[in-house]
């Protein structure tokens, strides 16, 4: 194992690793250009008309609603779609990619937002796989591979074993693991999809060093992301998509959030203006909860009418602490009663029992059953309710599951269709439908709007403090902080596995709760933040 | 320092651990081995005449049919496939190849050889294109394939046999010609096992049956041929159920529409118990022919024993119940090790 | 359920934001959309009733006495009650995305125990004694399985081929070569005797319409029922429903012990004879009928109707074809190809859609210029 390099801070060792093109700066001839592209699937226009160019050097970031044509784009870069019309030039020249084999061939390489590296393959397979450098008779050469990967991932800053199985890494490491292999292509283009959404911080900074190396050294870095700040942060260009249209294409140097958001969305969103309403008695109380080596000592309350929102780096082990509060992991000490009576059992449909909803964090695997129809889905959590003689009369969760569909405005066709027939924001829609039907006294909520468009995040919030102005305890999870800060009448921080901060509204500023949650002093001026 | 620049820890992970997952995972090859040594050496401990060379002989020579088609079946299961048909490949095969010494005499016997093989891949070869163009789990597919291919052999064998008689005598002897005491058609399986280990090992082609199995839309993404690496570990894996066939007419001499019933449930037992996890994407074709060695070696120590050889398939039956859970509690426990010492980054 | 009026709030409030777009309501429910929903349960089956019909032309075509009572109870009916009912639990099994391969195994376990036990040179235990014991045992090899593929989390396509061979191995060694045929005519009457009032119907399938009822019953017009197809569609997400998959699948599998107990009951009074290898084979009959029926191989899916008529189908076809001049030991021809045909048919427009996409994608690679290697 060679010396460990000094880690990553923006970029710079990194890039004097690299070897430097002769211009640094974007050049003038696109690495890739995709002309006048259009992609249907079935009746539904995925994409239209839609023209980009991407030159090297330049990270460009494509932001747009779920919906909007961003995953179909990223399908045709990689080979897996093939477009109905349009034309795609990589380096000047006209191509088709008849597959991701045909992608990779020509330089152009996919990180997804949940990298999937072969577990049982080691780390060096996983960048070579189909590609391993060869002997004589078209053996692998086993160790001209472990050198080559040793290679790249010094490049990266990164200390990994390359003959590791990738079973167990960390989804920041596997995201090196799948930058080292577009490295070993020698991509010219690099899409990533949603990088970003998994990543502590720090992670985020060490990849955002990474990127800009690579746009250092000349290759051209396609950037999806729902995170405006991000985009700002590291990418040159933007490009808006909205219902498979192109909108924009502008310099991120002269244009502002509130332009791009239009752009989105097509419409101005004002921020939510917070009322304030009466606390009621508590019916969350956790005490000195619990669980060795994720959670430590945590003591919360929640109260009717109040909306407590947990804050807190990626990995603070907030999930944990509501996954635990539900019942679905078990915890070794401590205690969580709701409305005065201990919740002995652990097991969701105790909590549930007790008055809890919970809305899952991974709302795809978790929160639905994607195959099953939208009113089944709905219906789901409430069926002992629903029986009469113990059966289920033919339509009673249909009546059920389009009155809550009513007062949600839920957008969809049919009841009876499948839960992937919504869009991300509708369907966070029917899980809430789930569990506001069950007329919870706790609901909490994990990342109530990742990976919904604007539009939809609105709704969401006023919802969620209308839930509260009608007695729910309402306790959210989440990694936005002005999501936070739009909906919170308290805010908990956690960081490294304890409860460190209980910021009142009034005192909650980012500044504050970032302070709090990466372990920092408070910022000078009056703070009411009450450390734990 | 504010959190926007905060020296994240680089990642590492000790190397004393990569060394631990390594050895673990080489240890269950191994442990077949140690298993396999308890057997012969406790029953010999017994019954000494277990250690006979006649009667080592004949264990590696009873075992290698089996352990011929566990490695055509281990390679289907790397892929996260089953197949399930291999038994009625075998049957077929072994009627087949046996009765064309009555239809073509004077036929050399390593033609014959080629017969069985070509039968084989022929079945596999439809299993395959089935499987992968019609997208079906082979788990279906090859369980109509046992249907359909046992059918076929019922209707060419009828009711007629091939007996000792039917076949030269130089192809019954090969099951007991031997080599420094070694049968040669241990010998020769040996040397198979050999090659398709080092195929998995060093060439991209066996490296992708891997991927396939580990992880089949990673192994899309990354342009991994899926459809003609399956289809051809099926045709392997036919081909190699043929030429047990072959090794089953060698073996036994008079085959009915019966030959080979049962023989995949047999073959998928020494395959999991030889370390191929059923799931796919672990494990090697030295395992799953140490795995019909093991289980062999415990049905002559049985009967060497004078243990009621009825009770042997139930024995079995345990066995392989108890390598898929011990297999289970040692990825469990690896599981939790790496994730337990993984650093947290920046949190 | 009665709508809460304080969370009519609800909707004000997501109308009430300043800036939003003025939401179009969700599309009224038309009416009776009942078949609109059935629509795609009812193509399967729909297919099942034609084969079904071609079946009974096939035999009548044959030969006249297809249809007769006798016939149809000596050569369908009074074959496949067996296999019927335990297709059930299978079913349910299926539907949460598991498989139980030792359902043969256990009836003939069943059967070997019940001669053992009953064995007038043997034990000889009262009858209702061994049937109370066959049942314990039938529960117990149920909770053996289903303790190692819920609490152990091991897969149960090896658990339960391990156990096949366990609990198969375990009949070998318990009865060895013996066969005992002596069991009284009150009992093995079942196989000769159709049930009264219906001279066609055999006692082991009339069970089945009864239990096919009760399970109908449960699986699509019970909680539980959703359950299951909660289960197999996203286990995860059945969780955080509140729903006890380790529970429910663990019970499953318990039940499923006892039915094929009870079945090796039934299949051993038809034949009056306890053997080692009753049953040999059979879970791969029981596989192939519940994948005729509609059953999805990945979970999720599935109709307790299906599987009345592919049973129909499977012992309609087998009796038909024993009147023709068909090899009957070659029924498994029809076997794999019905099996092979079922899993085809749903796939038959996706493949077919695909193959056309694959030819107009050759004809745009032949148009224009590549770099591309092909894959």
């Amino acid at each position: 194992m060679t010396s460990r390099k000094t880690p990553i801070a923006g970029g710079a060792t990194v890039s004097a690793m690299l070897p430097s093109s002769a211009d640094a700066t974007a050049s003038d001839a696109p690495v890739l250009s995709l002309q006048h592209a259009a992609k249907a699937f079935g009746a539904v226009q995925a994409l239209q008309d839609v023209s980009l160019e991407l030159f090297g050097g330049e990270a460009h970031a494509v932001v747009g609603e779920n919906g909007a044509g961003k995953s179909t784009l990223v399908k045709i870069l990689a080979g897996v779609h093939q477009p109905d019309s349009g034309t795609l030039l990589v380096g000047g020249n006209e191509l088709v990619l008849a597959g991701p084999a045909g992608a990779i061939a020509a330089g152009v390489a996919i990180i997804y937002q949940e990298p999937t590296l072969f577990p049982d393959l080691s780390v060096a397979e996983n960048v070579y796989i189909g590609r391993q450098p060869l002997r004589r008779g078209r053996r692998i050469d086993h160790r001209e591979m472990h050198t080559r990967v040793s290679e790249l991932l010094e490049r990266l800053g990164v200390s990994l074993d390359p003959d590791r199985i990738a079973r167990g890494l960390s989804i920041a490491e596997q995201q090196i693991v799948e930058i080292a292999k577009a490295l070993s292509i020698d991509a010219k283009v690099i899409v990533m999809d949603e990088p970003t959404a998994a990543l502590s911080a720090a992670e985020v900074t060490r990849l955002f060093g990474v990127v800009k190396a690579l746009r250092d050294h000349g290759t051209a870095v396609l950037f999806i992301s729902h995170r405006l700040e991000e985009v700002f942060d590291l990418c040159q260009r933007v490009t808006v998509l909205r219902d498979g249209r192109l909108v924009l294409t502008q310099e991120t140097a002269t244009i502002t959030v509130e332009e791009i958001v239009r752009a989105m969305v097509g419409r101005d969103i004002a921020a939510r203006v917070h009322e304030p309403h009466q606390r009621g008695e508590a019916v969350l109380a956790v005490q000195r909860l619990t669980r060795e080596g994720v959670f430590v000592d945590i003591s919360l309350e929640v109260c009717a009418g109040e909306v407590v929102a947990l804050a807190g780096l990626v990995g603070s082990g907030r999930s944990e602490v509501a996954r635990a509060i539900f019942g679905i992991d078990r915890y070794d000490a401590g205690a969580v009663t709701i409305d005065g009576k201990p919740l002995r059992r652990t097991s969701p449909s105790a909590a549930m029992a007790a008055g809890i909803g919970f809305v899952p964090e991974d709302r795809r695997q978790q929160g639905l059953v994607m195959d099953m129809g939208i009113a089944r889905n709905i219906a789901l959590a409430s069926l002992r309710r629903l029986r009469r003689y113990g059966l289920l009369f033919g339509g009673v969760e249909q009546r059920f599951a389009a009155d809550w569909a009513k007062r949600l405005q839920l957008k969809y066709r049919r009841l009876s269709d499948p839960a992937t027939s919504l869009s991300g924001g509708n369907q966070q829609k029917v899980v809430l439908a789930k569990w506001l039907s069950r007329q919870p006294r706790l609901l909490i909520v994990d990342e109530p709007t990742r990976g919904i468009d604007v539009g939809t995040k609105a709704e969401v919030h006023r919802l969620l403090v209308a839930l509260a102005r009608d007695g729910v305890a309402v306790l959210v999870i989440s990694s936005e902080l002005p999501e936070v800060l739009a909906v919170a009448d308290r805010v908990g921080v956690m960081r490294e596995g304890r409860l460190v901060a209980l910021i009142e509204r009034d005192d909650a500023t980012e500044e504050s709760i970032v302070a709090a949650a990466t372990g920092q002093a408070p910022p000078s001026g009056p703070t009411k933040a009450s450390a734990l | 320092m504010s959190a926007a620049t905060a020296d994240p820890q680089p990642l590492e992970l000790p190397s004393g651990q990569t060394r631990f997952v390594d050895l673990v995972l080489r240890a269950r090859t191994f442990g077949i081995v140690v298993v396999l040594a308890i057997v012969v050496f406790g029953t010999a401990a017994v019954q000494s005449r277990f250690l006979d060379s006649s009667s080592i002989q004949f264990i590696l020579a009873d075992a290698t049919i089996f352990a011929v088609i566990a490695v055509g079946e281990a390679m289907v299961i790397i892929t996260r496939n089953v197949d399930l048909s291999v038994g009625s490949v075998v049957g077929l095969s072994a009627f087949l190849s046996a009765s064309t010494f009555q239809h073509i005499p004077g036929i050399p016997i390593f033609a014959v050889f080629f017969v069985g093989l070509a039968i084989g891949a022929g079945c596999g070869l439809v299993t395959g294109l089935v499987s992968a163009i019609g997208r079906i789990p082979s788990l279906v597919v090859t369980l109509a394939m046992l249907y359909i291919i046992r059918a076929v052999d019922i209707l060419i064998v009828g009711g007629s046999q091939v007996t000792t008689g039917q076949v030269p005598r130089g192809f019954l002897a090969i099951f007991t010609d031997s080599l420094l005491g070694i049968p040669d058609i241990a010998i020769g399986a040996a040397v198979l096992v050999a090659i398709a280990y080092y195929y998995m090992r060093s060439f991209r082609s066996g490296r992708d049956l891997y991927a396939i199995g580990s992880d089949p839309e990673a192994a899309r993404r990354a342009g991994v041929p899926i459809a003609k690496r399956v289809v051809t570990a099926f045709v392997i894996s036919g081909a190699l159920a043929g030429l047990g066939g072959v090794l089953y007419a060698v073996q036994i001499g008079t085959i009915d529409s019966t030959a080979g019933t049962g023989y995949e449930l047999q073959v998928i037992a020494a395959v999991v118990v030889g370390g191929v996890a059923i799931f796919g994407g672990s494990g090697n074709v030295v395992g799953a022919a140490l795995g019909a060695l093991l289980l062999g070696t415990i049905t002559s120590a049985l009967y060497v024993l004078g243990i009621n050889q009825d009770w042997d398939e139930a024995l079995q039956g345990a066995l392989l119940l108890l390598a898929i859970s011990l297999d289970r509690g040692i990825q469990a426990q690896l599981a939790n090790a790496l994730r337990r010492r993984r650093v947290r980054l920046g949190a | 359920m009665e709508p809460d009026a304080n969370l009519g709030a609800v909707a004000s409030a997501l109308a009430g934001g300043e800036g939003s777009t003025p939401q179009a309501g969700p599309e009224p429910l038309r009416g009776r959309r009942v078949g609109g929903r059935l629509a795609p349960l009812l193509r399967w089956e729909s297919g099942l009733i034609v084969v079904l019909a071609l079946v009974v032309l096939l035999g009548e075509q044959a030969s006249t006495t297809f249809l007769s009572s006798s016939y149809l109870f000596s050569s369908v009916f009074n074959l496949t009650g067996e296999v019927a009912i335990m297709s059930l639990p299978m079913t349910l099994i299926i539907i949460t995305g598991e498989i139980d391969l030792s359902v043969a195994s256990t009836l003939g376990l069943s059967s070997a125990l019940l001669g053992y036990l009953y064995n007038p040179l043997g034990p000889h235990w009262p009858l209702g004694l061994v049937f109370v014991t066959l049942l314990a045992m039938g529960a117990v090899t149920g909770a053996f399985n289903g303790f190692l593929i819920t609490r152990l989390g091991l897969p149960s396509l090896a658990v339960t081929i391990g156990t096949l061979t366990l609990y198969r191995g375990i009949a070998v060694g318990v009865l060895g070569e013996n066969t005992i045929s002596t069991f009284p005519s009150f009992y093995t009457n079942i196989g000769v005797n159709p049930v009264p009032g219906l001279p066609f119907l055999s006692w082991s399938f009339a069970i089945f319409l009864v239990l096919a009822v009760i399970f109908g019953v449960v699986l699509h017009m019970t909680p539980l029922g959703r359950s299951l197809f909660a289960i197999g569609a996203n286990k995860e997400a059945a969780q955080f429903a509140g729903i006890r998959v380790k529970r429910t699948k663990f019970l499953l599998y318990l039940l499923s012990g006892v039915i094929c107990a009870f079945a090796g009951i039934l299949y051993t009074f038809r034949l009056n004879t306890s053997v080692s290898n009753n049953g040999l084979g059979l879970e791969l009959t029981v596989v192939a009928t519940a994948l005729l029926a509609g059953v999805s191989i990945f979970g999720g899916k599935g109709t307790i109707i299906g599987v009345l008529l592919a049973n129909l189908v499977f012992a309609g076809l087998q009796g038909a074809l024993y009147l023709t001049s068909f090899n009957e030991e070659a029924f498994g021809i029809v076997t794999g190809g019905l099996l092979l045909i079922s899993v085809l048919a749903p796939n038959g427009p996706e493949l077919w859609r695909r193959g056309r996409e694959g030819l107009r994608r050759q004809q745009r690679l032949h148009r224009r210029s590549t770099m591309g290697k092909q894959s």
